[in-house]
């Protein structure tokens, strides 16, 4: 074809002299903020920052309103305007992640993975103890929330999206509800409903619990997505060969949406791992191993950053960032994990 | 073919009716009787709630809501006289939601408006996961890096605002302490209901007609110009919603609030000042030492919590759905 | 390449095109009618639209092959030729829009009055400003009253205007829809039926008084009650504007334009096949394909 030796051009992209300007006016922007806070009495990473956005605005208007007049400068600042935004949030959750690696890694030492606190307290010295036994109860409320909230989740996502009954408004509108209970409430529930009226005991199986009842609505929402993007033609070719819809959901739906599924139940544990408050009432603080999960006060992660906040000390308060380190690390890897799956689950389709 | 008969009657449609195989009617009534999981769960909560705070309720009558005093005293044969009043609380709840949302909803729509039209695919791709993952962090963990990070930064802009602005009545404060105040327990709110109102905003700016877009293009508009006539008026609906669903979630957050909020049980409007109410975390700094009484009046704390949060939720949703399917 | 028709129209301009390989495409008919036209080339219609050498791709995907077309001032010309032929997306070069979906490039020039529209600098909202375009569906802005439909436009670009109400009407009746809704201009625009939508449309696209205005299939989402009026609308605005219309339906094209364009995809990116009269496109076209397709044989 002849027409092959014609190149493709973007004649729209910004061109070379567009980009000049662009990095012109943002280092004159720096220049002119350095030179501002250095001449006046305002000062500090705020100075910086919001100084430099706005001899940004201004500078970069200056460049824009000669090429395209009020309505470019308007556009142009509206752009500028949600990078701001943008960065700021950007900024908040960086200085989270650091705060916790920052602070959180000094503490960080074979004891601290391998030992409980039995023989220590958290005035000690960091060397001394760990924090294994927490680690171990939260994955065993995990266990527990998850054998509860999994079934109940992914059932009634299968009402939602399956079965289609009259209700089904109702449960999604509840579905909803629920997961706008505060966790303070769920502990306070699980407190009310079963320590205050059966011999049953703060343990982690109550733990377990009062967690499923914040991680339910997580898994059926995902749920419910996921088992939406399975074809229908999938269900009906099951049906049309005269499966029951019993054997179809079992043997066709489900499968399907397995690795969604997997998403989703990761990230109701993502949602429930780090949570406080339901603990305070429901498990109580241990600090050694506990095997039972339906007997006895049981130590958790969350509840050693909750102490070592409360505590105070420089020794409490770097247990504290250390263990909130470990616990963040543990939902990001899930997280992350939870994220393969739903891409592989989207791509399959 | 009989066409005399009265041909006239119109055919009724006809019922398809199924028997389903037994397997099948077991699957179904399981599946049903799992859904309804959600509205046994709730109503539990609410009975149990109702049933353990009654007393209080009771006692207090609407006193409950409307007092602000929070006592229990034992005089000295033995007799209590108890003093449960939830007003501070609820409203410092709603003035450190509103701070909240104050600062959330700007971020949160100016940054979804990022995502959807200025980010180039790269950016776009981490910065969602990075929103997504604000979601995921644990709540105590707000809570450690309020205390230690942003309290000493927020004191400093809390001094700022004083300067520049104290003479307005709710940044003026009666003694120069500008710690663990609802200013500062608002921002720690406002970030962690970011992710929330970004993602449906982003979600219902996504789905704005192309058509739309297109027109307001064809006709001149620059991007913001066309975000202007054609996306926000789409989207507006889905930010309120999504606001919402945050206000939800700030009212009922509990652990991060406490750990930068020093409660204070008397109405303060001037939220640069270390005194602030919060029914969630009023919970559990009552709870350790608290009396059977005292555990009474929290469940009924719990329960209008509850119905608080729930309540917003409900509007939040209903409002969501609402634009959505209106396609407006 | 088998290019059907190779005429050199004698326009030095066209040739000395470096992106083109020398192959204008006949426009001997169109640049002699420019000739009997009713306004003679200039102010304020202009000198008209000119396609020349226009590539168009998709990522990858090379939709759109050389082609060079000449709009003069004041006339109708319709595309047509059958789905995936390059049609719609050539239309979208002509004001700019084919940018908007993501990873697209073009190459080539399009001139307005002479003048470069893809020139690097130039202020695209301006281009679009002065080719104006009306879609398959209708689309108006469904927050926005009838009468602030019209005027958006203004408000979108800030333009400055004397007096609205005006405009207001002269737009509408231009786009022979004023007396439908003058009673009720407050009202909002979703309560009208679809070509009284469309008729909107064009309204809107006219109040900011483009040169030049596009149409993709104006009339596909509506009904032949619709189509005829819609019809009428393009016939009256003829008159002052040129007017580019894409078109599934051949005797929309021959009732509506003064020259017809033919496109066609091989399989491998669309190319126009043949421009000329719509008359003799219809009567006695020169290429086979084009004889095919307008007859019916295919597409």
């Amino acid at each position: 074809m002849s027409t092959t030796t014609v190149k493709p051009i973007k004649p729209w992209a910004a061109s070379p002299k567009d980009r000049a300007m662009t990095g012109l006016s943002f280092f004159l922007s720096l220049a002119v903020t350095a030179l501002i806070v250095e001449t006046t009495p305002m000062k500090g990473k705020l100075a910086y920052f919001f100084l430099f956005f706005l001899s940004w605005f201004i500078i970069d208007s200056l460049f824009v309103i000669g090429k395209s007049g009020t309505k470019g400068v308007r556009d142009a600042l509206a752009a500028k305007v949600t990078l701001l935004g943008a960065t700021i949030v950007s900024l908040a959750v960086f200085s989270i992640l650091w705060a916790t690696v920052s602070r959180g890694i000094k503490g960080l030492n074979f004891n601290f993975l391998t030992e409980n606190m039995r023989n220590a307290s958290l005035f000690d010295p960091i060397g001394k103890g760990g924090i294994l036994h927490a680690i171990l109860g939260t994955l065993m409320l995990i266990a527990i929330a998850v054998f509860f909230s999994v079934p109940m989740g992914i059932l009634t996502a299968l009402y939602l999206t399956e079965i289609k009954g009259k209700a089904a408004p109702l449960i999604q509108f509840l579905v909803q509800a629920m997961s706008g209970v505060p966790s303070v409430v769920a502990g306070l529930f699980i407190y009310a409903a079963i320590i205050l009226n059966t011999p049953l005991r703060s343990s982690a199986f109550l733990g377990g619990l009062a967690l499923t009842i914040l991680m339910v609505p997580t898994v059926t929402r995902t749920a419910q997505e996921v088992l939406n993007l399975v074809p229908r033609d999938l269900r009906e070719a099951g049906l049309a060969m005269g499966a029951t819809q019993w054997k179809t959901v079992a043997l066709v739906v489900v499968p399907a949406a397995r690795s969604g599924l997997i998403t989703a139940t990761i990230l109701g544990i993502a949602r429930i791992a780090g949570e406080t408050a339901p603990l305070l009432f429901t498990v109580g603080v241990f600090d050694s191993y506990n095997f039972n999960p339906f007997k006895g006060d049981q130590g958790t992660i969350p509840t050693v950053v909750w102490r070592g906040l409360i505590g105070g000390t420089p020794e409490s308060v770097q247990r504290a960032w250390t263990s909130i380190m470990v616990l963040l690390t543990v939902v990001l890897i899930m997280f992350i994990t939870a994220r393969a799956f739903g891409t592989k689950a989207m791509k399959k389709k | 073919m009989s066409i005399d008969a009265p041909a006239k009657a119109i055919p009724q449609p006809r019922k398809i009716t199924t028997k389903p195989r037994v397997s099948d009617q077991i699957f179904r009534a399981i599946v049903t009787a799992f859904s309804f999981s959600a509205l046994v769960i709730l109503s539990l909560i609410a009975i149990f709630l109702l049933m353990k705070g009654f007393n209080t309720l009771k006692q207090q009558g609407i006193g409950f809501i409307t007092n602000f005093e929070w006592s229990v005293v034992v005089d000295d044969g033995g007799v209590e006289t108890a003093h449960f009043g939830l007003q501070a609380m609820l409203i410092g709840t709603v003035v450190i939601s509103f701070i909240a949302l104050f600062i959330a909803v700007p971020l949160s729509v100016l940054t979804a408006l990022f995502l959807t039209f200025y980010a180039p695919e790269r950016v776009k791709r981490i910065l969602v996961t990075v929103v997504d993952l604000m979601a995921a962090f644990p709540s105590i963990l707000y809570g450690l890096w309020g205390f230690f990070v942003l309290m000493p930064m927020a004191e400093y802009w809390a001094k700022l605002i004083h300067k520049w602005l104290g003479w307005i009545y709710i940044f003026d404060l009666p003694d120069p302490i500008y710690t663990r105040s609802p200013f500062i327990a608002g921002i720690v709110l406002s970030v962690m209901i970011i992710p929330i109102i970004t993602s449906v905003s982003r979600e219902v700016f996504a789905q704005t007609p192309l058509d739309r877009v297109q027109a307001a293009y064809a006709l001149g508009a620059t991007k913001w110009g066309m975000i202007r006539a054609v996306v926000l008026p789409f989207g507006a609906g889905g930010v309120v919603g999504g606001s919402m669903l945050g206000l939800g979630r700030a009212f009922g957050e509990t652990v991060a609030v406490f750990s930068v909020l020093n409660i204070v049980f008397r109405t303060n409007f001037q939220i640069l000042f270390t005194q602030g109410g919060n029914v969630a975390s009023m919970i559990i700094q009552k709870w350790g030492e608290a009396g059977p009484s005292e555990v009474s009046a929290l469940m009924a704390a719990g329960l209008v919590l509850f119905i608080l949060t729930l309540f917003v939720n409900f509007l939040a949703n209903s409002v969501v759905t609402r634009t959505v399917k209106s396609g407006r | 390449m088998n290019t059907p028709v190779k005429e050199n129209d004698g326009n030095g301009n066209l040739m000395s095109d470096q992106t083109n390989n020398a192959r204008p495409s006949s426009l001997s008919d169109v640049s002699a009618n420019r000739e009997r036209n009713k306004v003679g080339g200039t102010a304020p219609l202009g000198t008209g639209l000119e396609a020349r050498g226009v590539h168009a791709w998709f990522d990858k995907h090379h939709a759109l092959s050389d082609v060079s077309l000449d709009f003069s001032a004041g006339t109708v010309t319709a595309l047509i030729g059958p789905s995936g032929c390059g049609k719609s997306t050539f239309i979208r070069t002509l004001n700019r829009m084919h940018e908007f979906i993501p990873k697209t490039s073009m190459a080539g020039q399009v001139l307005l009055d002479g003048k470069d529209i893809y020139e690097p600098g130039i202020d695209v909202t301006k281009i679009r400003l002065q080719i104006g375009m009306v879609f398959q569906k209708p689309n108006p802005f469904p927050s926005m009253t009838i009468g602030e439909n019209v005027l958006s436009g203004i408000k979108l670009a800030q333009l400055k205007v004397d007096n609205h109400d005006e405009l207001l009407e002269e737009c509408l009746t231009r786009a022979g829809l004023w007396n439908e809704v003058k009673d009720r201009l407050g009202a909002h625009a979703g309560g009208l039926s679809g070509g009284q939508q469309q008729r909107l449309c064009i309204a809107r696209a006219l109040a900011v008084k483009p040169k030049v205005l596009l149409m993709d299939e104006p009339c596909s989402a509506l009904d032949p009650g619709s189509t005829l009026r819609i019809e009428e609308t393009i016939s009256q605005l003829s008159k002052s504007m040129t007017i580019v219309i894409v078109t599934h339906n051949m005797q929309q094209a021959a009732r509506v334009s003064d020259y017809t364009a033919f496109f066609l995809s091989d399989g491998g990116p669309g190319q126009m096949i043949e421009v000329g009269p719509t008359t003799e496109i219809f009567s006695r076209p020169r290429d086979e394909r084009t004889e095919n397709y307008v007859t019916g044989r295919f597409g």
